[in-house]
């Protein structure tokens, strides 16, 4: 039953509170390579999340003593910006976000080639600009370009992506509505050319059909996801070639 | 089975090969295949496959001409910046004064923190930090010229196919260039505006490393640059 003063996430014709069918993802924005600071850097929108990710490294370690003498150390820090959501968040890293920068951490891991760099570090900045649900899954697709855009080696591409459950319905890619008021709430990060589950978290309560339904749902929408992350990437280098190629026609121009 | 086509721009992750071949430089070995590692360009050199990476940081290699900076200096040794995750680690056995006594004689005399060198890497393995020497001509402490800083994977481009590119540059601008593996490259020039064309030139050649054409198009540069002074 639905109680007084709850409002329906999914109207009686299938579409969700910002007009999406259950299997749909959210729009997509991505640019890579726009911190000129960084070695690596990318920035990423899925619907209202806007998430900006910066890689450093592979450097030395300080304090030394954190380096590790047979592969390289990945820090990871999650932070959300005081105006990234509705009531200002304390800047300061809190219990949530500590735990979010150590499963990021951990869900990044498995695809960087560690072994290459004893005595290295590699650290991981993930700053959410604006935040609309999903935000853990939006800062892993944007750090793991990132990390692609620094050109440390890795094995694949980690994408990711929640699916969950509302209103009774699995639905794919939860914004912050539906994570709030929805019955779960599952984010999976995978690497497809692996076939590997990188992160799995769950929020609330499915049944074991529903779970394998909904984690099903979740690596489609990661596939989906990490063909958009490779065209981006692509993009990035093909598009800088055009733009060369017309610079140097201009400037023909411009002479005669 | 080849995937890709050659000079083809991958991605980590992207199929390359599956059969009888083997992995070169940012290529490994999978399940099934042939992966890239890195954002690059593939190269197929018989059966060996290779990614010429786009990005990515210096690695100290045997006999790498570099140019540094020293950080620290020690007892007997001074800790260089080679701009790698691996500082160099320069002794005074490998410079060419003669008789050192760390009782008697002081190593700023020589070289002091700040100092930019010309040296080369002679030996690295990853478990220590890599051992370099002046003791060899044209090395040793740089007093004038202009540092460009670029991406360590855009040297290769920027000398081009035996010097061509790096050749090409140096005649036209007039300006003595070298160019250190570790993407730090020094301009010295007659003139200061040479200088600048030349640092153009180097930092258009790390925009545009992986368009084809750029060395048409960087004399095509050089000569519009000289035209118009």
């Amino acid at each position: 039953m639905v109680g007084k003063g709850r409002k329906k996430l999914i109207s009686k014709g299938g579409v969700r509170v910002d007009g999406r069918k259950p299997g749909d993802l959210r729009p997509i924005k991505i640019k890579v390579g726009l911190l000129e600071r960084a070695d690596g850097s990318a920035y990423v929108e899925l619907g209202k999340n806007k998430i900006l990710a910066a890689v450093y490294g592979p450097r030395e370690v300080y304090p030394r003593h954190l380096s590790l003498h047979s592969r390289a150390l990945i820090r990871c820090r999650y932070h959300m910006a005081p105006f990234s959501v509705e009531e200002r968040k304390s800047p300061a890293p809190s219990r949530r976000e500590v735990e979010l920068s150590t499963v990021i951490r951990d869900a990044l891991e498995p695809v960087i080639f560690t072994e290459f760099y004893p005595r290295t570090v590699i650290d991981i900045f993930i700053e959410v600009l604006q935040a609309d649900g999903g935000t853990r899954g939006t800062g892993i697709i944007a750090a793991s370009l990132a990390l692609a855009d620094a050109g440390i080696p890795m094995r694949d591409l980690v994408a990711a992506c929640a699916a969950g459950k509302v209103d009774g319905q699995l639905v794919l890619d939860l914004n912050d509505v539906e994570d709030k008021e929805g019955e779960a709430d599952l984010p999976v990060a995978y690497a497809p050319q692996m076939e590997a589950v990188t992160l799995l978290q769950m929020d609330g309560t499915l049944t074991k059909d529903e779970f394998e339904r909904a984690l099903k749902l979740a690596v489609d929408g990661c596939k989906q996801i990490h063909a958009l992350l490779k065209e981006a990437l692509r993009g990035r280098y093909l598009a800088v070639g055009d733009v060369v190629e017309a610079g140097v026609k201009k400037g023909k121009g411009g002479e005669s | 089975m080849l995937f890709v086509k050659s000079r083809q721009l991958v991605i980590p992750g992207d199929l390359l090969a599956k059969g009888e071949y083997a992995a070169g430089e940012n290529v490994y070995k999978g399940r099934d295949g042939f992966y890239a590692s890195k954002v690059g360009l593939v190269v197929f050199e018989n059966q060996v496959i290779r990614v010429i990476a786009i990005e990515g940081g210096y690695l100290p290699s045997a006999n790498d001409l570099v140019v540094g900076k020293v950080v620290n200096v020690g007892l007997s040794e001074w800790v260089v910046d080679i701009n790698s995750p691996y500082r160099g680690v320069l002794f005074v056995s490998q410079t060419s004064r003669r008789s050192f006594d760390s009782r008697r004689d002081d190593l700023t005399g020589i070289l002091d923190v700040g100092d930019v060198i010309i040296a080369k890497v002679l030996e690295f393995d990853r478990t220590r930090d890599p051992r370099i020497t002046i003791r060899d001509r044209g090395l040793g402490k740089v007093t004038s010229g202009y540092l460009v800083k670029v991406t360590p994977t855009k040297i290769p481009r920027l000398i081009g196919k035996r010097g061509s590119m790096i050749n090409l540059i140096k005649s036209r601008t007039g300006c003595q260039i070298t160019v250190g593996q570790n993407g730090f490259i020094l301009v010295k020039g007659k003139r200061v505006e040479d200088e600048a064309l030349a640092v153009e030139v180097i930092r258009m050649i790390e925009r545009d490393a992986h368009t084809s054409g750029l060395t048409d198009r960087v004399g095509e540069f050089i000569g519009r640059g000289s035209e118009e002074d």
